[in-house]
């Protein structure tokens, strides 16, 4: 049996604001009947632009239901601009976490969300979700654009991950190698993003910091990019100023390694960890 | 939940309450007569003669010999055993036949051996829940090691002409297995009067402790030993015997032949006295598996527009047990393996509810059942979007 909060429960078996809004200023549906869970969120505006009401009805498990619930009583008395910055995080943080896999029940409830603002926006055109991006996982609809989101909001690593959080992979696999570019490509980009706080390059480094300066730059610095084309690095050892690497995966054969290595290695060293540093490969052993 | 409502009990394919005869029998084997059946004195030697009977009260209730019973850790090790151990038996033919409705205990082994280089057939089923008997011939030759096909299946309860198919199979020179966890008990068996060459069932699906189960092996058959060790089970399956487990089993087979008229009678009048009621007050509901050729103790029924874990948690209120094929319950993200061969709709799959009886329920225990569940469903569906208007 699931491990649910208390306030899972509290919302699955005492549901708030169930039903639909006659005359909505926004309504949107998502899911199917085939996928195992669905919800149609409407929702009424007051005057000043805050949602007044919000109803939903919802097709699936006790999460799907709390989830959805939650989500109502969360976005009421919000203008829409506040009401669209709500993540699935934040839905499952409210009823205190939700199973792992349980999480794409919190995600149902934010796309629900957005396809009902945007049905507001677009003056009531876009009545269904639109197919926003290009399909990647067939048997559950899921587009490159909504995993990238769930990949970006939760921090995912794994496609198990990915699964568990927007069904995408959980049929019959066959896009589970896309979900995995997927994940390199956002994570890689987080990594961009984040280099505003890049590895702190001390003045005077003892042996020890110094090693570890140079194991964290290659960690955060070199593995995403190599990791990217299928290859890795790994640190053999650091002998005063040299630094000795070993290549593994594809850069163990690629035929611009060396390149890579003046280039991408010893040119981040460098800059995250001391100008005198050089880089050397260590020589095969096996 | 203030007040903890009492147990409603129907979900007796997953496992079944331990038979109060069954725990009597079981209790001295702890403390006092706890000796190793293999020992060279008189304390230990008389557990010998106490398993031997267990033995024997197992071969009663299959209608075999005693000398084809060997004791396993339950179904899933006997499901196991029987297709490995035929396999290494007969290493020169590499193609093995199941459904694809079978226990993951034994489907999960066939797709292991398939990714190991072995031929896999999985014969389909109709919307009812039947074998195509033509389509299994059709696929027999000689490079068939084994047929593995479950007598009866555990979600729906539908029932395979599992004689029949032995022998043809059998005729063929192909070594024939059936997961037989859910059947022993509830269907009469004469295993010597037919072809069947192996068959798993599982102490505690019929009323005996878990841990516990049993591998049928026809006189004659090839198995190659599957567990190394000491020489216990004629050396074909090595450890120390679980006695009190097996004392259990035993006392359970002979309780399940005194008991089997009442499952036929008794607990057959209840299913069908819930299945009725309840096809009758829900709307949008329908029967999973053929009618007749089914077991007495269970019924898996659809409900269209809602969500089988969210029934369950509120039937669970009521103490009500049952269990689901809907995706959610398992963790997983498709319904139920059983429901899909079948061709039954996802919508429908995701629906399905599955209660399974026992004799120990009650006319009460129904009665229970058949007032809580309509408002269950009704509840669920005003607040599910896809009810039509």
């Amino acid at each position: 049996m699931w491990e649910y909060t208390e306030k899972v429960w509290d919302h699955f078996y005492n549901p708030r604001n169930v039903g639909e809004i006659e005359d909505p200023d926004g309504v949107a549906e998502v899911g199917s009947l085939a996928c195992g869970d669905a919800l149609k969120l409407t929702f009424k505006l007051d005057g000043k632009g805050r949602i007044k009401d919000a109803r939903f009805k919802t097709f699936g498990c006790a999460s799907a239901i709390a989830s959805s619930s939650v989500l109502t009583e969360m976005i009421k008395g919000k203008t829409l601009d506040e009401a669209a910055r709500i993540t699935n995080k934040e839905i499952a943080d409210v009823l205190g976490g939700l199973p792992e896999q349980k999480m794409h029940c919190s995600v149902m409830g934010m796309e629900a969300l957005g396809a009902a603002i945007a049905n507001y926006r677009s003056g009531g055109k876009e009545q269904k979700k639109e197919i926003d991006g290009r399909i990647v996982c067939t048997c559950f609809g899921v587009t490159d654009k909504e995993i990238e989101r769930v990949i970006r909001e939760n921090d995912l690593t794994t496609v198990e991950e990915v699964t568990n959080y927007c069904k995408a992979g959980g049929g019959c696999g066959g896009c589970k190698g896309e979900i995995e570019k997927i994940i390199a490509a956002v994570q890689q980009d987080r990594i961009k993003q984040t280099q505003a706080a890049p590895p702190k390059r001390g003045a005077r480094l003892t042996n020890l910091q110094k090693i570890q300066l140079v194991q964290q730059t290659i960690n955060e610095q070199i593995r995403p990019a190599l990791r990217a084309h299928g290859g890795n690095i790994e640190l053999v050892d650091v002998e005063g100023d040299k630094v000795i690497v070993a290549f593994r995966g594809m850069c163990a054969q690629c035929p611009t390694a060396e390149f890579t290595m003046k280039d991408v290695v010893e040119a981040k060293l460098r800059e995250f960890v001391s100008e005198d540093l050089f880089v050397e490969e260590a020589p095969v052993s096996e | 939940m203030a007040d903890k409502p009492r147990t409603i009990y129907l979900d007796n394919n997953a496992t079944t309450r331990v038979a109060d005869e069954v725990l009597e029998a079981i209790r001295p084997y702890f403390c006092d007569l706890y000796g190793n059946p293999s020992s060279m004195h008189a304390f230990g030697g008389q557990i010998a003669q106490e398993v031997r009977q267990a033995r024997e009260q197992v071969a009663d209730l299959l209608g075999c010999d005693p000398t084809e019973i060997l004791f396993t850790s339950g179904g899933t090790e006997s499901d196991n055993a029987a297709i490995k151990g035929t396999l290494a038996a007969t290493p020169n033919r590499r193609k093995v036949i199941t459904t694809r409705v079978e226990h993951p205990a034994v489907l999960a082994v066939c797709r292991d051996l398939e990714a190991h280089g072995y031929a896999l057939v999985e014969l389909g089923v109709d919307r009812e829940g039947r074998l195509d008997l033509d389509e299994l011939e059709h696929h027999l030759d000689d490079d068939t090691a084994i047929v593995t096909i479950m007598y009866a299946n555990n979600e729906t309860g539908v029932v395979f002409p599992i004689e029949q198919i032995a022998e043809k199979v059998t005729s063929r020179g192909i070594a024939f297995h059936t997961d037989a966890v859910q059947a022993v008990g509830k269907i009469p068996l004469r295993l010597s009067d037919g072809s069947v060459g192996l068959l798993s069932l599982s102490g505690h699906k019929l009323h005996a402790p878990k841990g516990v189960g049993v591998l049928y092996v026809r006189k004659g058959t090839r198995l190659a030993p599957f567990m190394l060790g000491g020489h216990q089970e004629g050396g074909r399956r090595a450890g120390t015997e679980n006695v009190p487990g097996i004392i259990g089993l035993g006392k359970a087979c002979e309780l399940a032949g005194r008991f089997m008229d009442q499952e036929n009678t008794q607990v057959r009048r209840l299913r069908d006295r819930l299945e009725n009621a309840i096809l009758k007050k829900c709307p949008d509901a329908m029967l999973n598996g053929h009618k007749t050729d089914r077991l007495p103790n269970t019924t898996n029924i659809s409900f269209e527009y809602v969500e089988g874990e969210a029934i369950l948690l509120l039937l669970n209120r009521f103490g009500i047990c049952a269990s689901s094929g809907s995706a959610c319950t398992s963790g997983s993200l498709e319904p139920s393996h059983v429901l899909r061969a079948m061709g039954v709709p996802f919508t429908a799959a995701h629906g399905s509810i599955r209660f399974s009886l026992s004799r120990y329920t009650t006319e009460q225990d129904i009665d229970l059942v058949i007032e809580k569940l309509p408002p269950v469903i009704l509840r669920l569906r005003e607040l599910s979007p896809f009810v039509p208007k």
